[in-house]
């Protein structure tokens, strides 16, 4: 386990490094010369040439890279060109409001994918099967953006409800476990929440399918258990799959929540996204999507971990 | 079955054997949800394509005093948008662009990503490990991020985002591909067809490609759904097509300015992707069931 | 079955190691010692059969063979030409003259590609016409007992999996061999099945002058077919012989083991203890000396230190054995002694057979 662990954290480095290149990479792929991503345009030419030094755009690519990684590492994302601050600080302080806005979306999401999951395999074939299943179809194929737009729709234009945009009173962006702050979560907690129920449902599903098809299962009625006693053998054996497919669609929150923030104006990290494509703020861009990217690497290496810790089939030396 | 050593007692009746594809496309043919998903598709397809004949309006002719008319207008049966265009014109042309923004990079990448896999999962060894590594740097970004941060470094248009997209589906299709292409080598029949002295080029083409461009192509299938869902996202966030063209995701980008006015005909563009992505995911749903061999 | 003066196929000291990946690093932490110097010859004509518990070698000495998988050492030779050698046989000409039959009916067969496309491959990638090719698979059909009428055009789903194997042993010859291989090739067959698959093998090696080698873990089976048996143990030759010789007169330990645990027809023959006691030993880390020694009732100090080489025992048998108790001199106890014994007599061990 010792073993398997320092093995997985070893490959994740190569990764990590490759995540880094490629977002290093974006600057270049940016069209014209990547200082004019980060001068602003009227800035006259000296300016832009001691940029240009102090960037290190003037050294081979190799060089430019380990410079920039370097900054990186110690936390150094460079400045925002749109307002001069350092990138470092807006985005930690976006991360946080995505972070809770994803968790609440994933323990919403994942607990009714789990149930609806749960219901399904059980009951294969039959009414609720089916309903669930559709609702899984629908909740894989549904423009979640658009989604968001409809709840906007009904619960704040048609019901007046729910706040539509923001995440507190007057557009403040300090967070508070109160009622005034959480009914700002529950419009864009509930959209982004259909993006993995339809996973979580499917595999949960299909998992328990084949569970309650083996002979144990069948083994364990024949002896008289009780079904709540079966339930709890089917969880246990159902689990490991179950959780790390949580585990990565909590990820896949994280990169989708960007749209959803958009919609609903939360001032996380997508916002952060979309102002930087819109002023075409390319540290911001790049500072953004590696803290996003890296945090996605990391929670790869935990679901690996925690699976290879609950499921006795794995063991990996 | 019974097994005898005299042809002229072979008991079981001489069926015609049927090929592959008319098992598989008899088996589709029997199954309603997939057939009336092929027929939904094929309207939103076949709209899109003739569109200039079909559309009632001109979906670009604007006007100041009929704007963000009601669903059952007189003359816009769908409503107008906020500068006035006709809704129903405008969605039977948005599908055009839709389309192609979300088909094109599957099909891109269905072709760059089944060579990348089939090659990796063939050859092994060291061209499989750089391969598979760089598919994995790829495979750490979830698939929406991805498509941002290229197309926001790339900039707005349609070939960037086209660009952007197929980008984001190689590394899936590789991963699948170079998968099936794996367990398919190490079958027996390939071994017996490396035994009966054919060259790694015969036994790809021949034994190979049968087996594993199924699968795959299934697989892509899939990724249609979302890649329409993700294409039309990135006109939402303003990083695929420029107004006034229309295209499902921008069109909702500008009217979502609308809502408090006209709150339906806001969200009709949304229905369109909905309804396509959702019809693509089925199926391919009753594609990959019609094509399991053995069921 | 008499020897000719050159064996079809000749194989000496063959070799391979399979190295196992471990640790942080993904490096290589041990090896298994798959197949160690193996060395037999098979006549032209005759069947030669390889017994062995699973896991003892037989398989990855066929694919070998074959170079489905390359040798570490060793040479082969068919008919006088050392395959892949530089004035030799080419390994693409061995494949012509030597076909394999695989165990799982269905795997070996493209699911995609009917039964006439699936036989007639191997011909057509030897530059064989497609017409031409069509022509011998549905004339190899009717030669395996399948009518072509019926099946030239099906796919290996809608075959039974005697049907199958028929299918395969047709592929094989396809190619007009000399030699084929057969990797337990009948044992997912059910009895009856087996047994008539079994009489057509015996029919087409009258009538196409085939050489057999015939891999199994099932004795019966081998002794019905071989001519001569070649007894494997954790990747080493222990004994080879005539089926008389092995079935009549074993010498090895182990094969004595194997036999007495072939079940028997006669209820006077019961034996109520089991032959063979625990699994083969991990074959990455083999004992030392004799490799049986771990297992063996007659085990001294000698089996230990000392690899015992294959004995020959009675040469008009071709019977040899790798037993330290057949060869003189050895130093084990039961051994017959060169010089006089030294050593007191042993009380006498019980054998392993009860």
């Amino acid at each position: 386990m010792i073993s398997y662990l320092i093995r997985r954290l070893l490959y994740s480095v190569p990764i990590a490094l490759g995540v880094s290149l490629m977002i290093f990479m974006l600057v270049h792929l940016a069209p014209g010369d990547p200082i004019s991503a980060i001068a602003p345009a009227d800035a006259p030419p000296d300016v832009v040439e001691r940029l240009r030094v102090d960037y290190g755009y003037d050294k081979p690519l190799p060089i430019q890279f380990g410079l920039w990684l370097g900054r990186a590492v110690t936390g150094d994302l460079g400045n925002s060109v749109a307002s001069g601050q350092p990138v470092a600080a807006e985005v930690m302080s976006a991360v946080g409001n995505t972070i809770l806005l994803s968790l609440c979306a994933a323990v919403f999401g994942f607990t009714l994918g789990a149930v609806l999951g749960f219901v399904a395999g059980y009951k294969q074939g039959r009414a609720m099967d089916k309903i669930a299943t559709a609702i899984a179809v629908a909740g894989i194929s549904v423009p979640h953006y658009w989604l968001g737009m409809v709840l906007v729709i009904v619960f704040s234009v048609q019901l007046n409800a729910l706040p539509a945009v923001g995440m507190g009173p007057g557009g403040s962006n300090d967070w508070a476990w109160d009622w005034l702050h959480m009914r700002h979560l529950i419009l864009p907690a509930i959209t982004l929440a259909v993006i993995p129920i339809g996973i979580v449902m499917r595999t949960t599903r299909s998992a328990v399918a084949e569970i309650l098809n083996q002979e144990f299962v069948q083994a364990l009625r024949a002896k008289g258990l009780s079904e709540r006693h079966v339930l709890g053998h089917v969880i246990r054996n159902v689990a490991p799959t179950v959780l790390a497919v949580m585990g990565l669609q909590l990820g896949y929150l994280l990169g989708g929540s960007i749209l959803i923030e958009t919609v609903f104006s939360w001032p996380g990290t997508g916002f952060l996204l979309n102002t930087a494509i819109f002023r075409r703020d390319i540290p911001m861009l790049q500072g953004t999507i590696l803290v996003l990217a890296l945090f996605f690497v990391f929670l790869n290496v935990v679901v690996d971990l925690i699976q290879t810790a609950v499921d006795p089939r794995i063991k990996r030396a | 079955m019974a097994e005898t050593t005299l042809p002229g007692l072979v008991p079981d009746v001489p069926i015609a054997s049927r090929g592959y594809w008319s098992s598989v496309f008899r088996r589709l043919s029997g199954d309603w949800t997939t057939i009336l998903c092929l027929v939904v598709l094929l309207i939103i397809i076949l709209s899109a394509v003739f569109a200039p004949w079909i559309a009632p309006a001109d979906p670009y002719k604007t006007s100041v005093i009929r704007r963000l008319k009601d669903i059952g207008t007189p003359g816009f049966p769908l409503g107008t948008d906020e500068l006035g265009r006709d809704m129903l014109s405008r969605l039977i042309h948005g599908g055009r662009l839709s389309l192609v923004m979300g088909i094109t990079p599957v099909i891109n990448a269905l072709i760059i990503g089944s060579f990348l896999g089939i090659v990796a999962g063939f050859v092994g060894g060291k061209i499989n490990m750089v391969i598979m590594r760089t598919v994995d740097v790829f495979y750490a970004f979830p698939s929406v991020l991805l498509a941002i941060a290229i197309s926001g470094a790339l900039g707005a248009g349609l070939v960037n985002s086209i660009v952007s997209l197929t980008i984001v589906f190689i590394p899936p299709i590789t991963r699948v591909a170079e998968s099936v292409t794996t367990s398919v080598r190490n079958l027996d029949f390939v071994e017996a067809a490396r035994a009966s002295g054919a060259g790694g080029f015969t036994i790809i083409r021949v034994h190979v490609l049968g087996n594993v461009l199924g699968p795959v192509f299934v697989f892509a299938t899939g990724l249609i759904s979302v890649s329409i869902i993700l294409a039309s996202g990135l006109s939402f966030l303003g990083l695929g097509v420029r107004p006034p063209e229309p295209e499902w995701g921008l069109m909702l980008n500008t009217l979502r300015q609308s809502i408090y006015v006209n709150p339906w005909v806001c969200a009709l563009p949304g229905v369109m992707i909905f309804i396509t992505s959702i019809c693509f995911n089925l199926m391919s749903d009753g594609l990959r069931s019609a094509m399991d061999v053995r069921a | 079955m008499e020897s000719k003066a050159q064996p079809l196929l000749l194989v000496k000291d063959l070799k391979k190691y399979f190295p196992i990946l471990g640790g942080v690093l993904n490096r290589k932490v041990a090896t298994v010692q798959a197949v160690d110097e193996v060395s037999f010859e098979v006549a032209k004509g005759e069947t030669l059969g390889v017994v062995g518990e699973s896991g003892c070698g037989k398989s990855t000495t066929a694919r070998l063979l074959m170079r489905l998988i390359e040798p570490d050492e060793g040479a082969v030779i068919f008919d006088g030409e050392g395959v892949g050698e530089q004035h030799g046989l080419s390994v693409r000409d061995m494949r012509r003259n030597m076909q394999m039959v695989f165990q799982d009916s269905y795997a070996s067969l493209n699911p995609r590609l009917t039964i006439e496309e699936s036989i007639a491959f191997g011909p057509k990638v030897h530059g064989v016409s497609g017409k031409v090719a069509r022509e011998r698979a549905r004339a190899l059909l009717a030669k395996v007992g399948l009518d072509p009428n019926l099946f030239v055009r099906r796919y290996p789903h809608e075959l039974s999996g005697g049907q199958r194997q028929r299918v395969n042993i047709a592929r094989a010859l396809a190619l007009e061999p000399r030699l084929v291989i057969f990797d337990e090739a009948v044992s997912a067959l059910d009895k009856s099945v087996e047994a008539q698959v079994l009489n057509l093998l015996n029919d087409l090696k009258r009538e196409m002058n085939l050489t057999y080698i015939f891999i199994s873990h099932d004795l019966n089976v081998v002794q019905y077919i071989s001519d001569r048996v070649l007894v494997m143990y954790l990747g080493k030759v222990v004994e080879t012989g005539t089926v008389e010789a092995i079935y009549g007169d074993p010498r090895h330990p182990y094969t004595r083991a194997l036999l007495a645990s072939m079940p028997s027809m006669d209820p006077g023959n019961r034996t109520t203890a089991p032959a063979l006691t625990g699994d083969p030993p991990n074959p990455i880390n083999p004992p030392s000396g004799c490799r049986f020694r771990t297992r063996c009732a007659f085990a001294e100090e000698i089996c230990a230190s000392t690899e015992p080489r294959l004995e020959m025992i009675h040469p008009a048998e071709r019977h040899a054995a790798a037993c330290h108790m057949e060869i003189a001199g050895s130093g084990h106890s039961k051994a017959m002694a060169t010089s006089p014994p030294k050593a007191p007599p042993q009380p006498q061990h019980m054998g392993v057979v009860a």
